[in-house]
C-alpha cells in the first residue's frame, strides 16, 4: 500500500497562516491504514491547529471530513456539497501526494494544501512500522532476483551486486540496513537458482519513468477526456 | 481507608489504560483541563499483556503534541500501581495536584474558542 507520514506540526501551521476557514480532508484507505491520515488523524490535527491558533489569538474554523478514497472521482464527488456550503478559504488533504492533486484538480478555486508527506509503497511489518518494497520503477526485476527488489534495497539501485560496500548482511549506509543483494543471492542459493544473476544485467531506462500512465488492455480513455 | 485526594480530580473509568485514546487526552486539554495523567497497572502485570505500555506510548506522543501546540507537555503524565495500593493512589492524585498548580491553569482557558459562522 502506499505509505505517508505526517508533516511536521510547524510546517502545516506555517502553510495555513492567513487561512480561517478550512476543511481537512482524509482518505479512508492506504494513509487510513498506515495511521497517517484516516478519520482518527484528520480529527487530531484539526484540535491541534484549533488549539494552537486559539493560542496565537488567532482562532482557525477547521472541520474534517474524510471519504474512501481520494484518488476516485466518485468518492471526492460526496465533497461538492459540503465545499459550496461551506465556503472554505482553504482545503487541506491528509491524502497521499496522489489524492492531495485530485483534490486540488477538482477544486482548482480554493488554495489547496498537503498535509502529508508520501513516502513510497510499504508493507505493514506490524501496528505502525511500515517497510518501503516497491518504487514502481515500471521494470520489475523481481523474477531474476528472487523476489527481492534491489532498486529498493539497495542503497545504490545496483542491478548487478553486491558492490565493496556489503558488510556480513549489511549494507555499509548502516547496519541496520540489510544488503539486498546478500539477501538475494541467499534467497536464490536456497532455490538453487543463482545462475539467474549470474549473467550482466544491461542498464535501464530511467527515462522513460515519468509521467506514467497505466490504461489497461480493453480501456481505453473517455472521448472527451483525450486531449 | 477513608484516604482523602484532592476533590478537583475528575476520574473516568476505562477497563484498561490501553483504551485511551490519543484523541481523549488532546480533546481533554482542548475543552479546558490543567492537566490529565493516567493511572495504569504496573508494568508487566497488564491483563490484556501491553495495555498499559500502549498508554504510556500515547502519554508520550501527546506530550509532544502539546509541545507543539505550545502547552507545556509535562501536564500529561503516566503513573502505575496496582490495584490493592489505595494510599498510593492517593498520593499520586496529591502530586499531580501540587504539580499542576506550580504550572498553572492551561493557557486555552482564557481564549474562547471560535463559533462556526451561521451557514
Amino acid at each position: 500500500m502506499i505509505v505517508a507520514q505526517r508533516k511536521p506540526f510547524a510546517e502545516i501551521k506555517e502553510m495555513l497562516q492567513g487561512y480561517n476557514k478550512v476543511l481537512n480532508v482524509g482518505c479512508g484507505t492506504c494513509v487510513s491504514v498506515c495511521l497517517t491520515g484516516g478519520e482518527k488523524e484528520v480529527a487530531v490535527l484539526n484540535t491541534e491547529l484549533e488549539m494552537a491558533r486559539r493560542l496565537d489569538d488567532d482562532p482557525i474554523d477547521i472541520q474534517g471530513h474524510t471519504i474512501e478514497r481520494q484518488c476516485d472521482r466518485e468518492y471526492l464527488a460526496e465533497l461538492d456539497s459540503i465545499i459550496e456550503e461551506g465556503k472554505f478559504d482553504a482545503l487541506m488533504s491528509m491524502a497521499c501526494g496522489v489524492g492531495i492533486q485530485f483534490l486540488a484538480e477538482r477544486y482548482p478555486l480554493i488554495p489547496t494544501f498537503p498535509a502529508v508527506d508520501t513516502s513510497g509503497l510499504a508493507v505493514n511489518q506490524t501496528v505502525g512500522w511500515y517497510e518501503e518494497r516497491c518504487r514502481s520503477c515500471s521494470q520489475c526485476v523481481l523474477g531474476f532476483t528472487g523476489g527481492i527488489c534491489p532498486i529498493t534495497m539497495c542503497a545504490k539501485r545496483l542491478l548487478n551486486g553486491p558492490c565493496g560496500g556489503t558488510n556480513k548482511g549489511s549494507c555499509e549506509i548502516s547496519n541496520d540496513q540489510p544488503c539486498a543483494w546478500f539477501r538475494i543471492w541467499e534467497r536464490l542459493s536456497g532455490q538453487g537458482r543463482l545462475d539467474s544473476i549470474k549473467k550482466i544485467n544491461t542498464t535501464r531506462g530511467w527515462k522513460d519513468q515519468a509521467p506514467r500512465n497505466l490504461m489497461q488492455p480493453g480501456y481505453k480513455k473517455p472521448e472527451k477526456m483525450v486531449k | 481507608m477513608r484516604l482523602t485526594y484532592p476533590t478537583n480530580i475528575k476520574i473516568l473509568r476505562v477497563p484498561c489504560t490501553g483504551k485511551v485514546d490519543v484523541m481523549y487526552m488532546l480533546r481533554c486539554f482542548q475543552e479546558g483541563a490543567d492537566g490529565v495523567y493516567c493511572v495504569g497497572c504496573l508494568e508487566g502485570n497488564c491483563h490484556y499483556n501491553e495495555g498499559n505500555l500502549q498508554c504510556r506510548e500515547r502519554v508520550n506522543h501527546i506530550h509532544d503534541l502539546l509541545e507543539e501546540i505550545g502547552i507545556e507537555g509535562d501536564r500529561v503524565r503516566m503513573y502505575n500501581l496496582s490495584s490493592g495500593e489505595g494510599p498510593t493512589f492517593a498520593k499520586f492524585a496529591q502530586e499531580m495536584t501540587e504539580h499542576i498548580l506550580s504550572l498553572g491553569p492551561n493557557p486555552l482557558k482564557a481564549k474562547p474558542r471560535k463559533v462556526a459562522a451561521p451557514a
